[in-house]
């Protein structure tokens, strides 16, 4: 069998603290077998604790914080590695197998350049001299597609930008010439518009030199882009496993097929109706510098309907929230909220305004107070704004929590008990408490998994035709969008690019900015992004 | 979660100190101030620890300055952190001119070295226990200012603070109910130092002289009281010397655990 790796029976373990409890071993990955040819990707995909980047760093035969690989074998290059001792794993990772990182500006240094840090692996294995490993380098680069190769090099992690980093650690992974690469959510953390770049850069760069790849996700429409196989994995067992064509097109198991029809929601848009929120040319700035984070935006929400904004990071979005509800006063333009004109700072407004208007947040991790129970947290809007106390105010709690589907039990929990989509339904709760018109919701689905993020959307949407509710919805992810919204904002740099009905701004003739951001979301189909590329390409040499 | 051999050590320990003092008038063999022996008779089953200087009972006298001490420590302690944790709060959460304010006020007093400072002011002030505590607490306050403005910075940057600053909290919900919970572990962990460092502070004021005035006792002064006889071997002064270190030891034993336990569960996520 000449299969470059070959895992078999894989089976990793951890012990858990739970706080008060009595330490316990849990199985993080059972029985997984899975084999890679040389010059192949393989794409590991599940949602967050499903195993994949557990599985992924036992290709190297390393166990982060005290996972501890307990069964199977892992055949790099026919021998097993797991169980190696310390000084044959050294000589091993660097060498034969190298990671790229899912954030790239926490992982490298930022004292030294990054040729330095590019080239430091090949020096310390002693796999070429100095020259050559520079020399490969800027080959790199320029494979890669980063700007003037030859002096690349030279910057410090600071200077160049995200996408630019995340390209150049993987020229650090594939400059001592590595048989396998392992890529952890390489992409995640990247703008759409910068993702399909950095896709189409790591996919031609393994082309070229060759090595195998282990390709870990939570998207499949972005795994199916780079991998020839796919495992699909869930609590840490395989669920599914086969060649990249028949996972997408043909799907066996139940798992599966929710994974590629996710987003499936269809959502009509409602007709014009009078607004409720009116925000008129606004411009803000944060105080202490003289740019302008927000310029010029007008934009207006119907009552009982969706605003999506859209944009990628720094274009000013959650600016516009925080300039709505008062945290950041614009100095200039002004907002009506429900026929009134909203004081700019949030110290002067009445407690209707701030009733009616409420946010949920991207983190419900952090948008709860970890030493509140549920009760508490729902109650508090209740007992602060309609003076709803004791058992009426416990029996109205139960109300909303069987209004976000929970049900009874989690009343008395505290959040640190709760999944991540419960923890957001908790928060959901808490602004629809305090019985608003209008709630903010900052990229509220960014932080879950697809699956999860799709039951949240759902909620939001029967509440919405329950409450009469509008939404003004922050995010970056244009499925969502198209889910959701009834209008559409596509911000800029500040500015308000493209504002319409939902139909208006998803139809063509698209300005350029709009084009490219709606062209950049991966689709799940087979060549996807070849076909993005030629077409850019073709346009580009048309101009 | 299982107690560690140092901590069970230093729960006892503490705990036979608190009795100790708070039963202090019933479990004393002798009372304060009785003449009952000779000048630093050496221990006897009459005398346990001897006699002091003057031929009063060292145990009796120990069990007595316990209570003065630990209680003057206790309150200053209760002072400093009641004071500086809500000053503190209060900086972080306002921000501005309060927190720029209350920050250069702190940095003022903690320039000059405490000890410098109290011995000055003790001097010109009645020495009484209200003007030691008070003192005491106040200079204490300012480290305790600092720990706790900067624990509570890290909160009010958490979403859940901004929540309740969007749904209209005032500034008491969101120190007392938002903050503090969340800032607990650490400051109680801190709150076993800083006990410790006012037992120490008391003492060395007594002995220069200017903490604890006579007919009252407490450890400093009978160090201070019994030093002479150290030249002619007796033990006397050592007694009370050995009570401040062993008293010490033990609430830092505890301390030390509290704080482990408060990082391990902070641990967890969102814990």
């Amino acid at each position: 069998m000449a299969d470059l790796l070959e895992i078999r029976n894989l089976r990793i373990e951890a012990t858990s603290y739970p706080p008060g409890e009595a330490p316990r071993d849990v199985v993080l990955v059972d029985d997984v077998s899975v084999s890679v040819a040389k010059g192949k990707v393989l794409g590991l995909i599940g949602e967050s604790g499903a195993g994949k980047s557990t599985i992924g760093l036992s290709a190297m035969a390393y166990g982060r914080g005290g996972v501890r690989l307990t069964g199977g074998e892992i055949l790099l290059n026919g021998r097993n590695i797991r169980g190696m001792n310390a000084s044959g794993l050294r000589a091993l990772r660097g060498r034969e197998v190298t990671y790229v990182a899912q954030s790239a500006a926490a992982a490298f240094n930022p004292a030294k350049r990054l040729m330095e840090q590019v080239i430091e692996t090949s020096l310390i294995h002693g796999i070429m001299g100095r020259a050559e490993a520079e020399k490969r380098a800027v080959m790199l680069f320029a494979k890669l597609g980063l700007p003037n190769p030859e002096s690349f090099g030279t910057r410090y992690p600071h200077q160049v930008s995200g996408g630019q980093l995340q390209r150049a650690m993987t020229a650090m992974a594939l400059c001592p010439k590595p048989d396998l690469v392992i890529f952890d959510e390489p992409t995640t953390a990247l703008d759409v518009t910068t993702q399909i770049e950095v896709l189409a850069a790591i996919k031609d760069a393994i082309h070229d030199t060759g090595v195998a790849a282990l390709y870990i996700t939570h998207d499949l429409a972005v795994v199916a882009q780079v991998a020839d196989d796919i495992l699909v994995l869930r609590h840490g067992k395989k669920v599914e496993y086969g060649p990249v064509k028949q996972i997408i097109t043909a799907p066996h198991e139940d798992y599966t097929r929710a994974l590629v029809s996710v987003r499936s929601i269809d959502h009509v848009e409602k007709a014009e109706a009078p607004p409720i929120l009116s925000v008129q040319n606004v411009t803000a700035r944060y105080s202490g510098t003289n740019f302008d984070v927000l310029k010029n935006v007008t934009v207006d929400l119907p009552a009982g309907q969706t605003l999506a904004v859209v944009g990628e990071s720094g274009s000013g979005k959650s600016t516009l929230a925080r300039a709505i509800t008062g945290l950041l006063p614009p100095s200039q333009g002004r907002i009506t909220f429900a026929g009134r004109t909203l004081n700019a700072a949030l110290k002067d407004r009445s407690k209707d305004d701030l009733r009616e208007l409420q946010m949920i947040y991207q983190m419900a991790d952090v948008a709860m107070n970890p030493r509140q129970t549920v009760g508490t947290i729902i109650g508090r809007p209740l007992e602060f704004y309609f003076g709803m106390t004791g058992e009426a105010k416990r029996k109205r709690v139960q109300e909303l929590l069987d209004q976000i589907e929970m049900g009874k039990g989690y009343i008395d929990r505290y959040p640190a008990e709760l999944s991540g989509g419960q923890k957001q339904r908790v928060c959901i709760a808490r602004a629809l408490a305090a019985k608003p018109k209008l709630i903010i919701c900052d990229e509220v689905t960014s932080a879950l998994d697809p699956l999860v993020a799709d039951g949240i959307l759902k909620l939001l949407l029967n509440l919405q035709a329950q409450e009469h509710v509008a939404y003004l919805f922050i995010t970056h992810d244009l499925a969502t969008v198209k889910a959701i919204a009834d209008k559409i904002a596509v911000m800029y740099r500040g500015q308000v690019v493209r504002y319409g009905s939902k139909t208006d701004v998803l139809t063509p003739p698209f300005d350029d900015y709009t084009d490219l951001l709606l062209s950049s979301v991966p689709e799940m189909e087979l060549g996807w992004l070849e076909s993005v590329l030629a077409r850019r390409k073709m346009e580009s040499a048309g101009n | 979660m299982k107690m560690p051999i140092s901590a069970m050590i230093g729960l006892v320990l503490t705990g036979a100190f608190l009795f100790c003092a708070v039963f202090a008038q019933w479990i004393s063999p002798y009372p304060l101030d009785a003449v009952i022996g000779g000048v630093w008779e050496a221990p006897s089953e009459r005398h346990w620890l001897g006699t002091d200087t003057i031929g009063r009972d060292i145990l009796s006298r120990m069990i007595h300055g316990g209570q003065i001490t630990i209680f003057v420590a206790l309150a200053s302690s209760l002072l400093s952190f009641g004071l500086g944790s809500f000053l503190g709060f209060m900086a972080a959460v306002s921000g501005g001119w309060v927190d720029q304010g209350l920050s250069r006020l702190v940095d003022l007093m903690m320039a000059i070295p405490s000890l410098i400072v109290a011995l000055v002011v003790l001097s010109v002030l009645p020495i009484n226990l209200t003007v030691l505590i008070l003192i005491m607490g106040l200079l204490d306050s300012t480290r305790v200012f600092r720990l706790s403005r900067a624990v509570a910075m890290d909160i009010t940057v958490m979403d859940y603070v901004e929540a309740a600053k969007l749904r209209g909290e005032g500034q008491s919900w969101i120190i007392f109910r938002e903050i503090l919970p969340n800032a607990l572990s650490p400051l109680v962990a801190e709150f076993g130092l800083r006990f410790i460092f006012a037992v120490l502070f008391i003492s060395t004021l007594s002995f220069l002289g200017l903490g604890i005035q006579p007919p009252l006792a407490d450890w400093g002064g009978m160090v201070k009281e019994n030093k002479d006889g150290l030249i002619y071997g007796k033990a006397a002064a050592l007694m009370p010397a050995l009570a401040i270190a062993l008293l010490a030891i033990s609430v830092n034993l505890v301390a030390d655990w509290i704080l482990s336990r408060t990082t391990s569960l902070k641990g967890g996520r969102g814990g």
